[in-house]
């Protein structure tokens, strides 16, 4: 299958994503410039995580209204996997693609390091190569992180089983402790109704081989390719 | 031209830990009757057009499109005439 890989400026982990998926994993992967205005021959877009365009404003909101993005639209419209991580999660937010927003994290600081996952759902491509419940180590590393939605929203997520990941204990139990950024219900990761398009906040693509300390990650990227088959 | 001054804050429903802590400062230097902070953004927008309504329509869809994120953000603005050449 062929990864694209959607590059604004201040994307940061462009290449991270690129040795992830075909370095480690061995699939295709290209780069997509944020002007672009078709994506053709793809089979899952990745927003990577970065610093699109400084933050400036909001971050992710510049990058959100980029030419690319209403390709990326009518992709995941059709079916299309998409994935946002980080950066690529406040992109995500801002142009509409999934609900709520990012928030400066609770106590100001930035946060690099490790989380536990949660995840809530195997039945997605994101996560089928995944037992239920497992706990997934992967690192986060954002200041602006904390998920944020109005009550009714964050109640539609949970009825309609759209919270894929969790910040939880090594154990699996989801704490206020285990929380790197204040995010509302310790959400990490959400996916769209169709289940087509998942927005998080943690980094699968930095720990995907042992020597990174976890290969975790590279689960949510094996879903990806078994659901493309 | 005009001169739209616009003041982007977070909803009240939105927690301020920014607010908070420039609040905490304060109290810290003795500006004890400071009760609450909210920090917010504020920007400049010159409009090269003549017509008020349609400057002031201009700046509202500005603010809805990318200035404030409706999610979590609210608005408002002044505007200003600031000369009367094109």
């Amino acid at each position: 299958m062929r990864f694209g890989i959607v590059v604004f400026p201040g994307t940061w982990s462009d290449t991270d994503c690129h040795h992830a998926v075909n370095g480690v994993l061995g699939q295709e992967a290209g780069y997509i410039w944020h002007k672009e205005t078709l994506l053709s021959g793809y089979d899952c877009i990745v927003l990577p995580g970065g610093f699109s365009y400084g933050d400036y404003l909001r971050p992710g909101a510049m990058a959100g209204l980029s030419p690319i993005m209403d390709a990326v639209k009518d992709f995941a419209d059709s079916g299309g996997l998409v994935i946002g991580i980080c950066n690529g999660f406040q992109i995500l937010c801002e142009s509409g693609l999934l609900p709520g927003a990012l928030l400066r994290n609770k106590h100001l600081e930035y946060r690099c390091q490790w989380t536990n996952l949660r995840t809530e759902r195997v039945d997605t491509p994101f996560t089928l190569a995944c037992e239920p419940g497992q706990v997934l180590k992967v690192p986060v590393s954002h200041g602006e992180g904390n998920y944020y939605a109005d009550a009714a929203t964050l109640d539609h997520l949970e009825s309609e089983g759209l919270v894929l990941f969790r910040y939880c204990e090594p154990s699996g139990e989801v704490t206020p402790r285990a929380n790197p950024n204040g995010a509302a219900r310790n959400i990490a990761g959400i996916v769209n109704a169709q289940g087509n398009v998942l927005g998080m906040m943690p980094h699968p693509e930095r720990c995907c081989e042992e020597i990174l300390g976890s290969v975790d990650g590279s689960l949510l990227f094996q879903s990806i390719v078994e659901s493309v088959k | 031209m005009f001169l739209a001054k616009v003041y982007v804050t977070l909803k009240p429903t939105v927690s301020d830990p920014q607010g908070q802590t420039v609040l905490a400062t304060l109290a810290n230097l003795g500006f004890d009757t400071a009760v609450d902070i909210r920090v917010g953004k504020y920007l400049e927008v010159h409009i090269d057009e003549t017509d008020r309504a349609e400057a002031d329509s201009l700046v509202y869809r500005m603010c809805q499109t990318l200035l404030a994120n409706p999610v979590i953000e609210e608005f408002r603005y002044e505007l200003e005439l600031t000369s009367e050449e094109e």
